[in-house]
């Protein structure tokens, strides 16, 4: 994506959101219980527009069944919710047009070409054709992939396969992005390619709510909270967890909210 | 509309990717009607029949040579007394004896009624049944009323004169292919879209589709689409090689036996797709398909045991499943040229309308 067209597609974005009061992203005591194990324990998080925010914690702290509730996928036991302003216990199916999943496994098909694959991305959202062209046409140029476009998925490397996951979640423009764990099993470079790919994406106005536990990671957000086991421990920016832990790396930080 | 017509399109590209499972979806409907079509035969050719003719007059010798000249079976061997019939039974030269006994004329003049005893080897329960049936028609073809099987030729009430109707020459595929058509089509049907939602459900997309406004109605229509194109392939293969193959008659118009195999194909591919919305994984989904459709029709349905014979529980039962109502819609098309079946065509249609609505129910209930 060139300059211009960034800034062009991030003043749409802007003009689509309208007035942007209030956070993208609001829980109140937000709760999961699964029988007697409780999975996500009366969370409170506020993520504003345009933040790209880290939800970190160990595996089975409870990340991938908060993004669920968030997303209308599972419903709270308890609290609330909200995302864009609205509630998910009563708008879900409102909210579903105006965000972006992308799950923990990797979820094109790959038994479709690269450019299938978008069409089906855009049309579930109601895109029209001409839109998805264009902005498919627009995430080739950016990831590479033009060429590629006729290729099956199944033969693109993971790296290349989870930035088109990323594009294609993003393809319809949503004003918040779930991510959960999109950068899982492969190198530090590709991560690295993911972020930048990240970073574009918040630039045109969307928030960006990403699940990690790569501690790497967690430096590239605006601001992070810590789960563990169901409980956020620690919320706030990398350097002001750093600095209230007295460490100099998020790695220690997150090993001392986990093993206080 | 647009995403439900992107569902659809997506499933379409799934099954063209994929040129082996579609060579199976039509391979396999044609391979099971041909493998069933002559492995499933309730015809009895050239059965070997002993006959004991004590009346030798002009009227059982007529008799006998018109029943040979039927074609339908094989003359084993002519019998002097009585005492040769359980000896032949055991040697296994004849399976069953048509025995003429000294007072055939005589009765058939003043009572204008031939008594013929028919022995039949029972040891074979089923075969025996098919015999008696046989023999008796046979003996129908043949002109003479038909006697009472068994033994207790004494006691015969009366003679009664079989005329069958629609199935003048008894093939037994007129009656099988119509109902090999009604398992293979539901069978396949289920199979197909079983496995759709539970591939998309182990692999993960599911939980990706769930998260976007795609609702259950647009996913179901969506994914029932494609598969309702290729089902309907299936069924002009299997009834065109029904006629092609084993001769079925096609008596009735072809537009009312299209509307309402859209109607069974429907039902067939609604019922896959609930049970693949209830099946955690493909491999449950197929199995949990194939059970479904295939023992309930066989058993059930009226294709192999009259439905009418069965116990009352059963005929109850017999009246959820789909077959049951196709077969009656298919076999009174292809062979009595009917066309109007309000009842099974409501009940066809009632059936799709629920399960597909059962289905859509489903997916409501997100991930859990």
């Amino acid at each position: 994506m060139s300059g211009t067209e960034l800034e062009k597609a991030a003043s749409a974005n802007r003009a689509r959101s309208g007035p942007s009061d209030g956070p993208a992203l609001a829980a109140r005591d937000l709760t999961r219980r699964f029988g007697a194990f409780t999975a996500v324990d009366r969370i409170s998080l506020e993520v504003a527009r345009g933040e790209i925010f880290g939800f970190l914690g160990a595996n089975g702290a409870g990340k991938t069944t908060a993004i669920r509730m968030f997303c209308g996928l599972l419903e709270p036991s308890d609290g609330e919710a909200w995302v864009d302003g609205l509630s998910i216990a009563t708008r879900a199916e409102t909210i579903k047009r105006r965000i972006g999943y992308m799950s923990q496994k990797f979820s094109l098909y790959d038994d479709l070409t690269v450019e299938e694959n978008l069409r089906f991305s855009g049309g579930i959202y109601g895109l029209r054709k001409r839109e998805i062209d264009e902005r498919a046409a627009r995430l080739f140029d950016r990831l590479g992939l033009h060429d590629s476009r006729r290729r099956l998925t199944a033969s693109l490397p993971l790296g290349y396969k989870q930035r088109l996951a990323l594009g294609a979640a993003a393809l319809h423009e949503p004003r918040v992005l779930f991510l959960d764990e999109p950068t899982g099993g492969v190198d530090p470079l590709a991560r690295r390619e993911f972020w930048d790919l990240i970073y574009e994406t918040a630039d045109s106005g969307t928030t960006v709510f990403v699940t990690t536990h790569y501690m790497d990671e967690a430096e590239y957000c605006g601001r992070v909270s810590i789960m563990v086991e169901g409980k956020i421990v620690a919320l706030g920016s990398p350097k002001e967890l750093k600095e209230n832990a007295g460490v100099s790396t998020m790695e220690e930080v997150f090993l001392k909210a986990v093993r206080p | 509309m647009r995403r439900m017509l992107s569902i659809a399109r997506k499933e379409s590209n799934h099954i063209l990717r994929d040129p082996r499972s579609l060579a199976v979806a039509i391979v396999m409907p044609i391979a099971m009607l041909l493998l069933y079509g002559y492995g499933i035969s309730t015809e009895l050719r050239d059965l070997p029949v002993g006959i004991l003719d004590e009346d030798r007059s002009p009227a059982s010798r007529d008799l006998v040579e018109r029943m040979i000249s039927s074609g339908f079976i094989m003359d084993a061997g002519r019998l002097d007394s009585r005492d040769a019939i359980e000896p032949g039974f055991r040697k296994g030269r004849w399976r069953a004896v048509v025995a003429i006994g000294a007072g055939f004329s005589e009765s058939l003049i003043r009572e204008s009624v031939g008594r013929v005893q028919v022995l039949i080897d029972g040891s074979d329960a089923t075969t025996a049944a098919t015999v008696d049936n046989y023999l008796k028609a046979v003996l129908a073809l043949a002109g003479a009323p038909p006697g009472e099987s068994g033994e207790n030729l004494e006691n015969l009430p009366l003679a009664g004169r079989a005329r069958i109707l629609f199935n003048p020459e008894l093939e037994s595929a007129n009656f099988i292919v119509p109902g090999l058509a009604a398992i293979i089509l539901v069978m396949i049907g289920a199979l197909l879209t079983s496995i759709a939602v539970a591939r998309e459900r182990e692999t993960g997309t599911m939980e990706q589709i769930l998260t976007t406004p795609v609702g259950p109605r647009e996913i179901i229509v969506g994914k029932v689409l494609p598969y309702l194109v290729i089902a309907y392939l299936d069924a002009a293969l299997v009834v065109g090689a029904g006629r092609i193959v084993f001769g079925v008659p096609m008596n009735g118009s072809w537009i009312a036996l299209a509307a309402y195999s859209l109607l069974y194909l429907l039902v067939a591919l609604s019922l896959g797709l609930l049970i693949s919305s209830l099946a955690r994984t493909q491999r449950v989904a197929m199995m949990a398909a194939l059970t479904a459709t295939l023992l309930p029709t066989l058993l059930l349905s009226g294709f192999v045991f009259p439905r009418s014979s069965m116990p009352v529980p059963l005929q109850w039962l017999g009246q959820i499943v789909p077959a049951t109502y196709y077969l009656t819609v298919i076999r009174g098309i292809m062979l009595k040229g009917e066309a109007w079946f309000p009842v099974e065509g409501g009940v066809l249609a009632g059936m799709a309308v629920l399960i597909l609505g059962a289905a859509a129910a489903r997916f409501r209930t997100r991930l859990e």
